[in-house]
């Protein structure tokens, strides 16, 4: 009792009392078994541990941003650079090659089989290609991403075939005939079936087909010995017929159109060229124009590109994203630089005070 | 019979304190009793001590007390409908139950774990929560107590088992197991003391006395044959009524609400009583008047809401655009889409059932973007909380040692709320106030005796001490003046309740001052004027009081320590052993009362008339300064002028004053008096008392003054300190007491809330008839003192008592008196009940609509501490009844400024910030979904894989967030403490409001554009990779996604100011968890992963455009930000933001001036707490100076 009272009357305000606590509860803590784990514990419930913080000063402000800027327009314009030096050519051709008589009726053209779907162009090349030059087919207007789309197909059954029949979401192209097919669903049946061949001074350009679709999914997600079966074989014929005694992990153009597209303008390969193109070179492509995107308007191009390490295809934009982003970054810490001149605030400045702050205004 | 034969030995206590033995006799016979059955108020029928009435057809509840909200049968369906009373829940859940059908554009996995997990571990924090308040119930169910058995035994039964009708016997320091009627007590004449403590808070005990007619059961026999019949009204929630009658032997007797002992009212200073059970359990006064406990939300967690709604209109005025695209889509297109084989549809993409397609497809993107709404947010804000919570309890600066307890946050779901407070509600007794009188003053024939300096003094003189103000020549002269040397402080021997220290009086050496005779005097009235009875203690030979007030308790240890010990009491006389006597040895005198008048509010003074061992009749007197002064006789005026001036010193330094005074009556005089007297005593009819005071007054006058004396009602530690501290953050302090006037006023000094110089403004109800015209013109006219006020330091303390109060609630003025009091720099109400208590809470949480808190210690705080936005309980001594209510407990008062001052701060911002970043980064998230839909066509389909998803929230982005809602500080606990002013950041809400929230809002959207248009741009048909492969969906998703995490993670490392290793390992960790996730997912089997088979070490991973598209994004998005923030810095800092750079600089140690003069000036302008008062001091004492 007596030990409280002299608690209670002592003088010893909260905080020296409070501070006092804290060393009683270090000394305990200190007893040399479990020092060093019971501070880190201590420190952590009083939320004491080391911090660094950060603090925006001018400074810091200015010099982060000239420091971006520093690093990203040089990337900016290696980029650029590696983009304008790839040789990339276009050419649409889903209306050069339309028939005149058929002009007025684009759909019965290409429905119609009796009539021959082949066409040539003539590529000049602009500049020198240099191997390999890969050959891309472009649709334009086509929603590979459609949800109805992207759905229909059955991962499963590419790989296990018809051990696994499970394929409802497969559908509309699940069945035919009362057989299941495989591949089924609207991604394979709807697959891309223009042939390109190309001549060079007369004669044919090989194109290489093989390696054109990611080295996982032959490995590992179509199945080695699952064949076509009972594909294209209903009423409505879609797009490419595949030849049923190749097993599907040997069937690459299928790997390659069954990665569905994020966009509904996309590139997909077709094959590559392994030999220079030179500048001024005149290449001749026959073209078997059988798939049908008249119906929805969409366009097809055929697209010769070279490559580069750094961006894959031609694309100035990243490099162009990089250059306005660290100019805007130099510029900014200009702005930023020139605020600081005009208004500078010394570090230990007070008068920003809200208390100070209100003390001058009343 | 055997009472007869005691009733020489046994004293009638009652007899001292009130005029029972002639008040007449309150029975009602036959033909009085007209209350029957039939009459609804009477409605209730108790057979006392038959059990076999137990049952039919008077089926009373027993005693068994239940507060859980659930039980074992309603918990799951009640927990499962709290949960689902969120709107965001009721959405997932909805959502979840259609993933189960073809819609649905995810798998049902992904919809249901998450909602699962969310749920079932709130359900599981639901439960543990009610199972903690059902053990304590089980706990008080199972307190033993003494039951009739029948044929006169007594045995233990367990509380919960009593009936209705039962006889209980309740022993000395034992609590009422439910309300019963007083038979009879230990006492002869059937009183007994109860403490009513946890009903309304008072700590005077109350005497409550038994029917005449039961006042002899006691014994075997009596209790065997006893049998009564009560009728009385139906349970209800009044305290201070009870109606009702006792059948006893074919005669009623009224019971008025003095014979009713309360459930949880504890029995003292009696060592027994006997009772029969009218209440039981919930029909009982005291849990009548408990009210269920309403859930509390924080104001944050309601504006919270709001954002709810607004990303719910958000989604699906997103969800209607992408519905109208959809509808055009498959009206005017999809028949030309070949590819989809439009002429094999189902109901999901029919033209020609559109409507159907339509509502189908609305649905679908519902769900789709219903990654707007963050479902793990209600989760990681549970959690952060519960964590904030744990770090709260576990802060060794708020744990008492005294009594070895910790602050529990006992809901978390308020933390935040802590640092928003604005004004706070404060109980008194046991809570500013440890309820001990401390003697530590006095002042004799004009002499002030007493060393010792009151806590307030010594809070100030410290404080003084720490600031280096430049005024230390006035305050030296001050300090000296008025506390003596503060160094001496001896502490030698301590005795409760007296701190006294002054050697001219110790040790009979008052004898050789001056004044001796007045000394003696003074002396001889504390030890007579009093109420109290003595103890001797065996142990210690010495005795001890028990006192209806604690004042009283100290004047009687004080004399006994200056040698007037008051040893004996008897039915006439009082015995005084006096110590110092001129002739060396300790004498016994011995006292005879004549009369005693008691005190009471109106009167303010008690006095008593004795005749002492030389036959003279002496009337001693004691009582409020105000009240004796003006009955002083023109001799008796003496030492008025230095008591008055003392006087006012004492009450300045917060001590509690009272002024004694004596005269001679002459025997004529008194016995023409006393005829008179004993005539108003007999007086039957409601003008007893008036007469009564009326005869009172004409003895007491012509009286001569003493001298007067000073109590501390000792305040609980640091009480000024924090009150100063929490004043200099701008809260407003107010006192709601049971207490009378004068205790409350004089705490109100003690702590700083009034001073000197600060104009009161006393509200109390007049016996006039037309009362509520009379308080409605006092609240009138007091408002417009303030409005006609120009000085602005001019401070006013608003005191109003409790009946004045209940009119001043009323609905007509309350806004009025709610202006009134807003205006005073403080507000005391004193008298109040329970229920005022929670009524003004309610006036100022509604009137004000800021965030209110109350904090108490008794039961009669709870009903304050559930209406407040925050309850705070002091776990202190006694009573868990306001603990339990309560949100927050704390050991002592003083750790309130912690608590609201740093944890409230930091909660505050924490969840602040944590709120508005995770709808920044939802928004970002799914948005990007909506910007893809339209280049899909709207079909519906999401651009990420599924596992994407489901990680995003759950484990991609939440440990930073909750890092942050935990750890995060902007200045660290010693800033806070120091520069007060910071916690107003939180009442003005300055981190949630809307400009903030919308521009984090604005900042998604921003970011989520940024993200979804540079990765489109950058993998728009081209190939990406080396080897001429180009993108497909899968890889566009994995880059976006990639892009975002860095993003939404860089930001909160933005947001972050105080970096621990924690915050770097889960900030770092969880980018690095993407990448190994992708790692890892690409490794399944193909079936699993699908497209991301294999995606980071075969496809994106060696392509550099990944790596330098994540990189621009990640700065890209977060330059807005980043330059909004600096500019903030630059232009317009906050003050966290100057301190963090002073600390930066370590300027706080090169100019230590500079940071002192900031601390002191971060104060705010207060008008209350030492700090004001001192200078409120400083300037007077400047003026006089000046002058």
């Amino acid at each position: 009792m007596e030990m409280i009272h002299v608690e209670e009357i002592s003088t010893s305000a909260l905080r020296s009392r409070q501070i006092s606590s804290i060393h009683h509860l270090r000394q305990i803590s200190f007893t040399p078994k479990r020092s060093k784990k019971s501070e880190v514990i201590y420190k952590f419930t009083q939320q004491n541990l080391h911090a660094c913080k950060l603090s925006l000063t001018p400074q810091l402000v200015i010099s982060l941003f000239l420091l971006m800027g520093i690093i990203f327009v040089p990337i900016g314009f290696v980029a650029l650079h590696a983009s304008r030096s790839v040789v990339e050519i276009v050419n649409r051709y889903d209306t050069e090659c339309m028939p005149d008589e058929f002009k007025s009726n684009k759909v019965a053209y290409i429905q119609d089989i009796s009539v021959s779907k082949n066409c040539t162009l003539a590529i000049k090349i602009p500049k020198f290609m240099k191997a390999p030059i890969h050959i891309y087919y472009q649709l334009d207007n086509y929603y590979q991403n459609h949800r109805r789309y992207v759905k229909s197909r059955n991962d499963k059954q590419l790989q296990y075939g018809l051990h696994y029949i499970q394929t409802s979401s497969c559908m509309p192209e699940e069945y035919s005939n009362g057989y299941p097919i495989v591949p089924c669903g609207l991604v394979a049946w709807s697959m891309f079936n223009d042939t390109y061949s190309f001549v060079r001074h007369g004669a044919p350009l090989f194109i290489n087909r093989k390696n054109i679709s990611w080295k996982s999914d032959r490995d590992h997600k179509f199945g080695e010995k699952i064949f076509p079966f009972n594909f294209q074989n209903g009423t409505l014929i879609g797009g490419k017929t595949l030849d049923p005694t190749i097993p599907l992990s040997e069937q690459e153009d299928l790997m390659v159109w069954m990665r569905a597209s994020a966009l509904p303008s996309f590139r997909k390969i077709y094959g590559r060229i392994e030999d220079d193109l030179d500048a001024d070179e005149v290449v001749f492509v026959n073209i078997g124009n059988n798939y049908n995107t008249y119906t929805f308007g969409g366009k097809k191009k055929l697209v010769l590109s070279t490559s580069n390490m750094l961006l894959g295809g031609k694309n100035d934009f990243l490099g162009l994203s990089y250059i306005t982003t660290g100019f805007s970054c130099i510029f900014l810490a200009v702005f930023f630089a020139l605020l600081h001149v005009k208004n500078q605030r010394p570090d230990h400045d007070t008068s920003h005070f809200s208390w100070t702050r209100k003390n001058t205004i009343s | 019979m055997r009472h007869t034969k005691n009733i020489r030995n046994k004293l009638k206590w009652s007899l001292i304190y009130s005029f029972s033995c002639v008040r007449p006799r309150s029975e009602i016979n036959k033909e009085g009793g007209t209350h029957g059955h039939g009459d609804p108020s009477y409605s209730r029928i108790v057979h006392c001590n038959q059990p076999s009435h137990h049952k039919k057809p008077f089926c009373y509840p027993n005693n068994k007390i239940s507060t859980t909200k659930y039980n074992l049968m309603t918990f799951l369906p009640k927990a499962l409908f709290e949960q689902f009373r969120r709107v965001a829940n009721i959405y997932f859940l909805m959502a979840a139950l259609l993933s189960l059908t073809p819609i649905t554009p995810f798998s049902p996995i992904s919809m249901i774990a998450p909602l699962a997990f969310v749920v079932g571990l709130s359900i599981a924090k639901e439960a543990l929560e009610d199972w903690q308040r059902s053990v304590q119930d089980m706990k008080i169910n199972n307190r033993k107590v003494k039951v009739h058995k029948g044929q006169g035994i007594f045995c233990h039964n367990k509380w919960q088992n009593i009936q209705v009708g039962d006889l209980i016997q309740v022993e000395k320091d034992g609590f009422f197991p439910a309300d019963m009627l007083l038979l009879s007590s230990s006492y002869e004449d059937g009183i007994c003391y109860v403490e009513t403590m946890n009903l309304d808070g008072e700590t005077n005990l109350k005497v409550k006395r038994s029917l005449d007619v039961t006042t002899s059961i006691d014994g075997y026999q009596a209790f065997k044959d006893f049998k009564a019949t009560i009728k009385c009204e139906c349970p209800n929630s009044n305290l201070y009524t009870f109606v009702g009658n006792l059948e006893l032997n074919h005669q009623l007797h009224a019971i008025e609400p003095s014979h009713i002992l309360l459930r949880d009212s504890k029995l003292r200073n009696t060592d027994y009583v006997y009772g029969v059970v009218i209440f039981t359990g919930h029909d009982s006064k005291v849990m009548q008047n408990s009210t269920a406990s309403p859930s509390k939300r924080s104001r944050v967690e309601k504006k919270m809401d709001k954002i709810i709604y607004i990303l719910f209109t958000l989604l699906i005025s997103i969800s209607i655009i992408s519905s109208i695209g959809f509808a055009t889509t498959i009206q005017y297109k999809v028949d030309d889409w070949w590819y989809l084989d439009p002429t094999h549809t189902t109901d999901f993409y029919n033209p020609s059932r559109l409507f159907i397609s339509v509502t189908f497809h609305l649905i679908t993107v519902l769900i789709l973007y219903g990654y707007l709404i963050p479902i793990s947010l209600y989760i990681s804000i549970e959690l952060v909380k519960v964590l904030q919570a744990k770090i709260i309890n576990s802060d060794i600066c708020m744990y008492d040692e005294l009594t070895g307890k910790s602050a529990k946050a006992r809901t978390s779901n308020l933390n935040e709320e802590l640092g928003q407070v604005d004004t706070i509600l404060s109980d008194k007794t046991g809570t500013l106030t440890c309820n001990q009188m401390d003697f530590l003053k006095c002042s004799i024939a004009g002499v002030s005796y007493g060393i010792h300096s009151s806590e307030v003094e010594m809070a100030a003189v410290k404080h003084m001490e720490s600031e280096s103000i430049d005024v230390n020549d006035v305050w030296g002269k001050f300090t000296s003046d008025q506390l003596g040397d503060p160094d001496i402080k001896v502490q030698k021997k301590m005795i409760k309740e007296f701190s006294f220290e002054d050697e001219r009086l110790m040790g009979g050496k008052w004898m050789n001052e001056p004044n001796s005779d007045v000394i003696r005097l003074f002396f001889q009235i504390l030890a007579v004027c009093h109420t109290a009875i003595p103890e001797l203690n065996e142990e210690t030979n010495s005795f001890t009081y028990e006192v209806e007030s604690p004042d009283e308790g100290a004047f009687l240890v004080a004399t006994r320590e200056f040698g007037f010990e008051f040893c004996k009491r008897t039915q006439t006389s009082i015995f005084v052993h006096e110590k110092y006597h001129p002739s060396g040895n300790t004498i016994q005198r011995e006292y005879k009362i004549l009369n005693l008048l008691e005190f009471n509010s109106k009167r303010k003074r008690m006095s008593v008339i004795v005749k002492d061992d030389v036959g003279q009749i002496l009337l001693f007197c004691k009582g409020a300064d105000s009240i004796i002064f003006d009955r002083l006789a023109d001799n008796g005026k003496k030492y008025l002028e230095e008591t008055t001036k003392q006087l006012n010193e004492f009450g300045e330094t917060g001590l509690r004053t009272l002024a004694l005074a004596y005269r001679t009556i002459e025997d004529s005089e008194y016995h023409a008096w006393n005829t008179e007297f004993t005539q108003a005593k007999t007086t039957i009819g409601p003008d007893r008392d008036n007469l009564l005071d009326h005869v009172s007054e004409l003895i007491e006058r012509e009286l001569h003054l003493v001298g007067a004396t000073a109590v501390e009602d000792k305040l609980q530690e640091g009480v000024p300190q924090c009150i100063d501290a929490l004043a200099q953050a701008a809260l407003k302090i107010w006192v709601l007491t049971g207490d009378k006037m004068e205790t409350a006023i004089n705490i109100g000094f003690a702590c700083s809330l009034l001073r000197q110089g600060m104009r009161q403004i006393n509200i109390s109800a007049q016996n006039i008839c037309d009362v509520k015209n009379d308080i409605s013109l006092q609240i009138t006219s007091a408002s417009n003192i303030i409005d006609r006020e120009i000085d602005p330091r001019a401070a006013f303390a608003l005191i109003i008592d409790g009946k004045a109060l209940a009119y001043a609630l009323e609905d007509d003025m309350k806004f009025k008196f709610l202006k009134l009091a807003v205006n005073c720099a403080s507000v005391i109400c004193c008298r109040v009940s329970p229920k005022q208590k929670a009524l003004v809470t309610r006036l100022v949480k509604e009137g004000t609509k800021k965030t209110t808190l109350a904090i108490g210690d008794g039961a009669n705080d709870v009903g304050m501490i559930q209406e407040a936005d925050i309850g705070i309980g002091i776990s202190g001594v006694e009573g868990m009844q306001a603990v339990m209510a309560s949100d927050f407990s704390i050991a002592q008062f003083r750790f309130l400024e912690r608590l609201l001052v740093v944890h409230g701060h930091w909660c505050y911002k924490r969840i602040s910030k944590l709120i508005c970043y995770f709808f920044y980064k939802n928004i970002v998230f799914g948005l990007t979904l909506f910007y893809f839909e339209a280049f899909t066509s709207f079909s519906g389909q999401s651009v990420y894989e599924d596992w994407y998803m489901i990680l995003f929230n759950v484990i991609l982005t939440s440990l930073p967030v909750i890092s942050l809602g935990v750890f995060e500080q902007d200045v660290s606990s010693d800033v806070c403490l120091q520069f007060p002013a910071l916690y107003q950041q939180g009442p003005k809400n300055l981190f949630f409001d809307w400009t903030r929230i919308l521009g984090w809002m604005a900042n998604g959207i921003l970011s989520s554009l940024i993200i979804f248009f540079l990765i489109i741009g950058i993998f728009y048909d081209q190939a990406f990779a080396s080897n001429g492969q180009t993108s497909d969906k899968c890889i566009i998703g994995t880059a976006m996604f990639t892009s975002i995490i860095w993003t939404v993670n860089i930001q909160i490392f933005l947001m972050i100011n105080h970096f621990t290793w924690i915050q770097h390992v889960f900030v770092w960790g969880s980018i690095i968890t993407w990448y190994l996730f992708l790692l890892a997912f690409g490794n399944l089997s193909p079936i699993i992963s699908g497209h991301a088979y294999k995606i980071l070490e075969e496809v994106v991973g060696p392509a550099p455009i990944f790596w330098f598209v994540t990189l621009l994004i990640a700065i890209v998005c977060n330059i807005p930000y980043f330059v909004r923030s600096s500019f903030e810095r630059m232009l317009n800092p906050m003050d966290h933001h100057i301190i963090q750079e002073i600390k930066h600089f370590k300027n706080h140690l090169k100019d230590k001036q500079m940071w002192t003069r900031e601390k002191s000036k971060a104060r705010q302008k207060s008008k209350i707490g030492f700090t004001a008062r001192v200078e409120d001091k400083i300037r007077l004492l400047t003026n006089k100076l000046n002058k």
